[in-house]
C-alpha cells in the first residue's frame, strides 16, 4: 500500500532549522529508504512562490501565493508500506525528530492512502 | 486525539524493526531459531506493555534490549543452553550493563551487516527452496506463518513445518551466521536474488483481486530488494534485480482488463503504467549498468526497459530487445529465453525469422506442456497468413494452460483466426 504524507508547519520558530535537525532528517530518510519504505520525498518551497487555481461557479481564478491559511506546506513523502500504522509510525518518527531538534516547531502531517491496483481489481 | 488499535501499532513497529532485532540477536546467540524465539518474546511483552505505556521513543532499541534480557534469563534457566551460555553469556553480561543510548550506537554500527548476514543465512543453499522462501519472509519480512500460508496457498501447518525444518537444518548443519567468503559470495548472492525474485513472481503471477496477500508478496519482494540494494550498493546484479522488479511492478494495473482477464503486454494501456516505478526501475538499471556488465537480472531489466521507454507498443526498440535477448541467451541459456527471443526477433526482423527460432524449439522437452510455445508459434503463423496452422496452435495453447482466463484468451485468438478468410 502506498501512503502520501503531507507535512504542514503550524508554528515556525524564528530560529532557522538547526544542523542537527537536518542531520536527523537525513538519517531517518536513509533508514526509511533502506527499509524499502520511502519511495519518494521532496521539500516544498513556501506558498509565496506558488499559485492556487480555483474553479467556483463555473469560473477559473488564479491567485498568487501566499495563501490565506498561514500553514505552510513543508514537504511530502511517498511511502510503500504494509499498513496504515506503518506509515503512521514513520511519520511519527519524522515529527519526533522535529520535536527533539527544533524547539518551538509545531506541525501536522496528513497520512493519506494512495489508490493502488487493489482498488481497481475486477470483482472476483 | 485518536490513536489506532494499539495492537496494530505494535504490529507496525514489529514489521519495521523485527528483521534488525532478530539479526542483532542472531549475531549474539549464533542461532537463528533462538534469535527469532527471543524476538517473539519481546514482541509479546511489547503487546502487553505498549497499549498501556505507549510506544517507546525508540521502539527498535526497546525490543532489542527486552529481547536481550529475555536471552539472559532463558540462558540461565535452560540447561540445554548451557553451552551457548558459555559462548555468549560473558559478552552479554557486560553488554547488559551498557546504557540504552550506548547500546543504540553499538547497534547502529552493526544493523546493516546483521541484516545482511541474516538474509544470507535464510537463503542458504543447504535449505530447500520452499524453506528459504518461508524463512526469508518470516525472518526478514516479519510475516506470520498464517500470512505466508495464505500467500503461498498452502496450509498453515505446512509453512510451520517448513520454517521449523529450515531452522533445524541450519542448526544441524552448523551453518554459521556470517557473510560468505569472497570466493563463495557470487553463488550465495545468486541464491538470495533467486529467493527474492521467486517471492516477487509468486505474487506477480497471481491474478489480482482474490486475496490481497498474493499481490502484496510482490511488494514484499520489492521491499527486500530495496533493502538489499542499500546493504550491497556495489553489486550490479542487486540493482539489476531491483530494476527488473520495479519495471515489472509498474505494469501491475494494466495487466488485467475490466473483466479481470489478462491483458498482453503489447495491448496494455500504457497510461496505466506506474511512472514512479518506471523512473525508479530505469534509475536502478542505470546504476547496474554503471557498475559493470549486466548479469541475467540486469539484462532482463534492460529488456523490460525497452517496453518502459516506448510510448506505444509500435515505438518499441525491438532490435535492441532482440540483441539483449541474444546476450541473455548466452549468459543464462534456457528454452524460455529462446522463445522470448523469437518474439523479439519476429517483431524486429519479421515473423519468418521469429518462426525459425520457434520451430527449433518445438522438440524441446522443457517446453512440452508450456502453453506459451504454441501461443507464440500461432501468433507468428497468423502474421504469415498461415491461418489454419495458427488456429491449431492457439487451440493447443488453450488445451495446455491451467489458467481459465488465459484459456479464454487463447480460444478467443483461435476464433479470431478462424474468421480470417
Amino acid at each position: 500500500m502506498r501512503y502520501m504524507v503531507i507535512l504542514r508547519a503550524t508554528s515556525l520558530p524564528a530560529t532557522p532549522p538547526p544542523a542537527e535537525l537536518m542531520e536527523a532528517i537525513a538519517k531517518l530518510g536513509e533508514e526509511a529508504t533502506g527499509a524499502g519504505a520511502l519511495l519518494d520525498t521532496a521539500g516544498l518551497a513556501p506558498s509565496a512562490e506558488g499559485v492556487r487555481i480555483e474553479l467556483a461557479g463555473g469560473r477559473l481564478s488564479v491567485t498568487d501565493g501566499p495563501f490565506a491559511e498561514a500553514k505552510e506546506l513543508i514537504s511530502y513523502a511517498l511511502y510503500q508500506v504494509r499498513s496504515k500504522e506503518e506509515a503512521t509510525e514513520w511519520t511519527s518518527r519524522f515529527l519526533k525528530v522535529h520535536r527533539d531538534h527544533w524547539e518551538g516547531w509545531e506541525g501536522e502531517a496528513d497520512v493519506l492512502r494512495v489508490f493502488g491496483p487493489e482498488d481497481f481489481a475486477a470483482p472476483a | 486525539m485518536t490513536v489506532g488499535d494499539p495492537h496494530r501499532v505494535v504490529e507496525a513497529v514489529w514489521r519495521i524493526e523485527s528483521a534488525r532485532v532478530i539479526a542483532g540477536l542472531a549475531r549474539m546467540v549464533h542461532d537463528v531459531g533462538l534469535a527469532e524465539e527471543l524476538a517473539q518474546d519481546a514482541l509479546v511483552i511489547a503487546l502487553e506493555q505498549w497499549p498501556r505505556s505507549g510506544v517507546p521513543d525508540n521502539p527498535g532499541a526497546w525490543l532489542m534490549l527486552t529481547a536481550k534480557h529475555r536471552a539472559i534469563d532463558l540462558l540461565r534457566r535452560r540447561t540445554r543452553y548451557e553451552q551457548k551460555l558459555e559462548e555468549v553469556g560473558r559478552d552479554m553480561e557486560i553488554r547488559q550493563e551498557a546504557a540504552e543510548a550506548e547500546l543504540d550506537d553499538a547497534l547502529d554500527d552493526h544493523i546493516g551487516d546483521d541484516v545482511l548476514r541474516l538474509l544470507f543465512t535464510a537463503c542458504h543453499p543447504v535449505l530447500p527452496v520452499e524453506g528459504r522462501l518461508a524463512l526469508t519472509l518470516r525472518l526478514l519480512g516479519g510475516l506470520t506463518t498464517e500470512e505466508i500460508a495464505r500467500a503461498f496457498l498452502v496450509p498453515e501447518p505446512t509453512v510451520g513445518q517448513r520454517i521449523f525444518r529450515a531452522k533445524r537444518t541450519l542448526t544441524e548443519k552448523r551453518v554459521r551466521i556470517e557473510m560468505p567468503a569472497p570466493a563463495e559470495l557470487g553463488d550465495r548472492l545468486s541464491s538470495v536474488l533467486e529467493v527474492i525474485y521467486l517471492i516477487f513472481n509468486e505474487g506477480y503471477s497471481a491474478t489480482a483481486g482474490d486475496d490481497w496477500m498474493r499481490p502484496s508478496l510482490s511488494e514484499e519482494a520489492l521491499r527486500l530488494g530495496r533493502i538489499l540494494v542499500g546493504l550491497m550498493p556495489g553489486e550490479a546484479e542487486v540493482h539489476g534485480l531491483v530494476a527488473l522488479m520495479e519495471l515489472q511492478a509498474s505494469r501491475t494495473r494494466a495487466r488485467t482488463g475490466p473483466d479481470g482477464g489478462p491483458v498482453l503486454l503489447l495491448d496494455q494501456d500504457r497510461g496505466l503504467w506506474d511512472r514512479l516505478l518506471i523512473r525508479r526501475g530505469l534509475d536502478a538499471l542505470g546504476r547496474a549498468e554503471a557498475l559493470g556488465t549486466l548479469g541475467p537480472y540486469g539484462l532482463q531489466a534492460a529488456i523490460a526497459a525497452c517496453h518502459a521507454r516506448a510510448s506505444s507498443a509500435g515505438d518499441t526498440d525491438w532490435e535492441r530487445m532482440a540483441a539483449l535477448y541474444r546476450v541473455l541467451a548466452h549468459v543464462s541459456p534456457s528454452p524460455v529465453v529462446e522463445l522470448n527471443r523469437a518474439v523479439a526477433v519476429g517483431m524486429a526482423y519479421g515473423p519468418a525469422r521469429g518462426l525459425e527460432i520457434v520451430d527449433g524449439l518445438v522438440a524441446e522437452r522443457a517446453l512440452k506442456g508450456y502453453p506459451q510455445l504454441p501461443a507464440v508459434r500461432g501468433d507468428l503463423l497468423a502474421k504469415l497468413g498461415r491461418h489454419d496452422e495458427a488456429r491449431e496452435e492457439f487451440g493447443r495453447a488453450a488445451g495446455l494452460t491451467r489458467n481459465e482466463r488465459e484459456r479464454a484468451l487463447f480460444l478467443g485468438r483461435a476464433a479470431a483466426t478462424a474468421e480470417v478468410p
